[in-house]
């Protein structure tokens, strides 16, 4: 049986792990490579990690923290965050990453999609969609860190996606990121009715009620998580622990 | 020492990660004198099957690979593996390695998405060299949408996923996994610790 993955993530600014509190300050919480072996440890599936870096010289530095981090940890590797051409792919991909997460540069040059795709396969080619709920039910996708409505339909992007090769979907709920109520069923299930490729639900977890609820009442292949784990409140293990006591099929270490 | 194949396609670096960080010496190679004096290969692959085989045609690795085939251990992942067989059906029809008997086709994967990725719990139908230390309900990383469908006595390892997945074969010296040991923690560093204990 196919096993529900859960996978931290981690934000990173100048190759250190960074949290945003209150979307206020940004405070750095320490080095990547430490916590992605922590969580591997704890039975983590994959981890993300999302540079979230401007400048030219931080971007040199995740590809060091991707390369540290693939001679450690061996479950799946995805890096996203300012990803726009074939060879920021490539660059990634030959350091030990092993899927690739297109976001803003897919949205304008969906072409990018499909060439990253026919050279590297889908399989390493995610698309993260930040989509915000509008006020006629209908869904945006937001690019640019969630600062421009591009207008475009998230389950039409969806679906143009998988038909342009990509593998997979990071789903973030803008609605829901942040609040700690609840990943965002409704807009996570639209999305997995549309496509067939895996999902990722992302934005919103506070409990251990909300993994139950995404796994129960969506399709949603993976959680992802952030917060939660870096400051200790939950461990992989206990969102596992919690999981299988509510029957549903993940992966123990 | 052991020679990963470097066809120009596939993830080589992460086999080359887990095997340094198992102290397995390796060296990557796409030459024929190398592979000969080699202690045992292994063929990774991520991509389509017919691509595959016209890289490995195009560098001259068919007669090598077939060669180090029969005489030491050798190792197939993913792609690398279906490639083991007589037949691939990945868009077209296109003859494989010929190394295992069996052919390589869709998927069933009833009810289920496609591409078959994540990790999935294992079944042990046959102990071999390989699965030493592994357990039935031990979970390994897949990504694939086509399998290898080949004579039981083949395979060691199988998956459920809508349907019988093979996971691991085995034939002599001649291994193949469709799932991909360098990704899946503890259990696949298992598989390719065994692996290299055959090659010592």
């Amino acid at each position: 049986m196919l096993a529900k993955r859960i996978i931290p993530c981690l934000d990173v600014r100048d190759g250190k792990v960074v949290k945003g509190v209150n979307f206020v300050g940004i405070k750095e919480v320490g080095d990547p490579v430490d916590y992605a072996i922590l969580y591997d440890k704890q039975g983590a599936d994959e981890i993300v990690f999302l540079d979230i870096t401007a400048s030219h010289e931080g971007r040199s530095t995740m590809v060091d923290v991707v390369r540290r981090t693939a001679e450690k940890v061996f479950v799946p590797l995805t890096v996203g965050g300012g990803i726009r051409s074939i060879d920021d792919f490539r660059t990634l991909l030959r350091c030990g990453a092993d899927k690739v997460a297109v976001n803003s540069a897919a949205v304008k040059n969906p072409q990018l999609l499909k060439e990253a795709a026919d050279i590297f396969g889908s399989q390493c080619v995610v698309l993260a969609i930040d989509g915000r709920r509008m006020d006629d039910g209908s869904y945006h996708v937001y690019i640019n860190g969630g600062r421009i409505d591009t207008g475009i339909d998230v389950l039409w992007w969806a679906q143009e996606a998988e038909r342009l090769g990509c593998g997979e979907i990071l789903l973030t709920s803008m609605n829901a990121d942040g609040t700690k109520e609840g990943y965002d069923l409704a807009m996570t299930e639209a999305v997995c009715q549309q496509v067939s490729i895996p999902v990722i639900a992302s934005g919103g977890c506070g409990s251990l009620k909300d993994f139950v609820d995404v796994f129960n009442q969506t399709s949603a292949d993976a959680a992802l998580v952030a917060s939660l784990f870096h400051f200790g409140q939950l461990t992989v293990n206990d969102v596992k622990d919690y999981l299988r006591q509510n029957h549903i099929a993940v992966r123990s270490v | 020492m052991l020679a990963i194949i470097d066809y120009g396609a596939g993830n080589l670096f992460s086999v080359a990660n887990a095997l340094k960080f198992l102290e397995i010496p390796y060296t990557i190679t796409n030459e024929s004198q190398t592979i000969d004096a080699a202690d045992g290969v292994i063929l990774p692959g991520v991509g389509a099957f017919p691509e595959a085989m016209q890289m490995l045609a195009h560098q001259q690795l068919i007669a090598p690979l077939k060669k180090a085939a029969a005489e030491k251990p050798f190792l197939g992942i993913c792609l690398g593996m279906q490639m083991l067989f007589d037949f691939g059906y990945e868009f077209t029809k296109t003859a494989g390695l010929g190394l295992l008997s069996g052919e390589v086709r869709q998927i069933e994967a009833k009810g289920q998405k496609i591409p078959h990725m994540g990790w999935n719990s294992i079944t042990i139908t046959q102990d071999c060299p390989l699965t030493y230390g592994l357990h039935d309900g031990d979970f390994v990383y897949y990504v694939h949408s086509y399998g290898a469908y080949t004579p039981k006595d083949n395979i060691a390892i199988t998956s459920d996923y809508g349907g019988t997945v093979t996971g691991l074969v085995f034939h002599d010296n001649l291994y193949g996994t469709q799932f991909h040991p360098e990704k899946s923690g503890a259990v696949g560093l298992k598989i390719l610790q065994n692996f290299g204990g055959l090659v010592r």
